[in-house]
């Protein structure tokens, strides 16, 4: 019953990981392109960084 | 003969980085110092739990008892205390230097003492002919007999009498110390208007940026110009609010308020109520008569985004509150790397680690603070939208 419950979390973790990260990197794109923009953009990753963190963190609560 | 000051600042912060490397001369100690603690924890549990536990814990190796001792340790620095406690020392870690805080308990008539009656936990407290003890694994007061035993059922939750807990506890005294230091801070910017000619002055100097950084960048663009001003001040407030308190979680005072879960959820539960009860008719619209979408949608979307109200907030709590804690705890145990080790890379490693984590640390604490008023706004945003969605949400959906 333990193992099932981590191993869902790890995923989810991982998920979320792979999210984060694609949207870091969208950003670094969309500034390289338009660097005066940078303001704007950052302000857009860190909301949806933040939305998607949210949700790993749910995950380790739900081990927990 | 000119020395740039550049090398020297090197120098001194090499040298500074280099101190633990002095633990070199000591290293014997070190095996001291892991022992004593776990030696303490045994007689704790001992206490607690009682025989049966004593026996288990005994057959535990050195090495298994100083981790557990440094888990618990890393525990207790996470939980409320009813006591201010900036440090432990001594021979046996049983004098602490601090100071008591008021206990006021509801037990069927109101109870009131000092929290130096409970001698850090290990006493019985009197009261009024009640007896009251601090349990050691939640922190929470029982009432219990003149020995101070717990009864536990199956679960390991504690069966006692929990009386209603009002005291003015580590994180209540700190969020007033908080609370205190905004009001005279802001006062003080403001006050400095009137009398230097609309210019701020000392500290105000630093923080009038950041106030037009939150209403020019994070309320007008998310809440908009007609709406703005009757969420200011909620917006500032929870914003320094939450960045002083994750500063002060970062000092060795060893405080860890917004890593507590009923505070960041009354923060949670302020921000849903306001978000619901300023809500114009267009809110409320989308969330129970979708427009745009086919009639059927409508009814299948009307409970998802009644939920939606309820997460929104729901996820605030539990970002602030994980992002603190994890912090805490990833810090805390890079230091108990430290007695891990036992060796002389430890200290080193250890204090390296932590001191970049620390700098990580402060940026969070203001991203989180930056994060939460952000999302916060962006709710009050929707509540007050005014749409007009005939046109809007054709061209979206068709």
């Amino acid at each position: 019953m333990e193992i099932p419950k981590i191993v869902g979390a790890g995923l989810v973790v991982i998920g979320a990981g792979i999210g984060i990260g694609r949207i870091g990197g969208s950003a670094m794109d969309a500034i390289a392109r338009q660097p005066e923009a940078t303001g704007k953009i950052q302000t857009a990753m860190l909301i949806a960084a933040a939305l998607i963190e949210g949700i790993g963190f749910a995950a380790l609560f739900a081990v927990n | 003969m000119v020395i740039s000051r550049k090398p020297l600042h090197f120098i001194l912060a090499a040298f500074v980085a280099c101190l633990p490397l002095l633990s070199f001369a000591t290293t014997s100690n070190d095996s001291v110092t892991t022992a004593t603690p776990a030696m303490e924890t045994t007689k704790h549990v001992a206490s607690i739990k009682g025989e049966g536990h004593e026996v288990e814990n005994a057959n535990l190796t050195e090495e298994q008892k100083s981790d557990s001792e440094r888990k618990s340790h890393i525990k207790h620095h996470l939980m409320d205390s009813h006591d201010f406690t900036f440090f432990t020392y001594g021979e046996e870690n049983n004098k602490h230097f601090g100071f008591s805080l008021p206990v006021i308990l509801y037990d069927n008539g109101l109870h009131f003492f000092s929290s130096s009656k409970f001698e850090h936990g290990e006493a019985v407290a009197e009261s009024n002919g009640n007896y009251y003890k601090i349990n050691h694994h939640n922190g929470l007061v029982y009432r219990t007999d003149a020995e101070g035993s717990f009864t536990e059922d199956d679960k390991g939750h504690v069966t006692n009498v929990k009386p209603l807990d009002f005291s003015i506890t580590k994180n209540l005294f700190m969020i007033i110390l908080v609370g205190l230091l905004m009001f005279f801070l802001f006062r003080g910017l403001g006050k400095s208007y009137k009398q230097n000619g609309s210019i701020a002055t000392g500290a105000g100097r630093f923080f009038e940026p950041i106030v037009l950084y939150i209403r020019d960048d994070i309320a007008i663009p998310n809440i908009g110009e007609k709406h703005y001003k009757k969420y200011m001040s909620f917006l500032l407030t929870i914003f320094f609010f939450i960045w002083f308190l994750n500063m002060f979680g970062l000092t060795p005072l060893g405080v860890n308020i917004t890593g507590n879960l009923a505070i960041t959820a009354s923060l949670a539960v302020i921000t849903y109520l306001i978000t619901t009860f300023t809500a114009k008719k267009d809110y409320w619209g989308h969330i129970f008569w979708m427009p745009g979408v086919p009639v059927p949608m409508k009814f299948i979307l009307a409970p998802i985004e009644l939920l939606g109200t309820i997460i929104k907030p729901f996820s605030l709590m539990i970002r602030l509150y994980a992002n603190m804690v994890a912090g805490h705890i990833v810090l805390m145990s890079l230091i108990a790397l430290m007695y891990t080790f036992n060796s002389p890379i430890g200290s080193p490693l250890s204090f390296f680690l932590a001191f970049v984590l620390s700098l990580l640390e402060i940026l969070v604490a203001l991203l989180q603070a930056y994060i939460f008023t952000m999302l916060a706004a962006l709710y009050f945003g929707a509540a007050v939208e005014e749409h007009h969605h005939d046109e809007h949400h054709e061209v979206a959906h068709h």
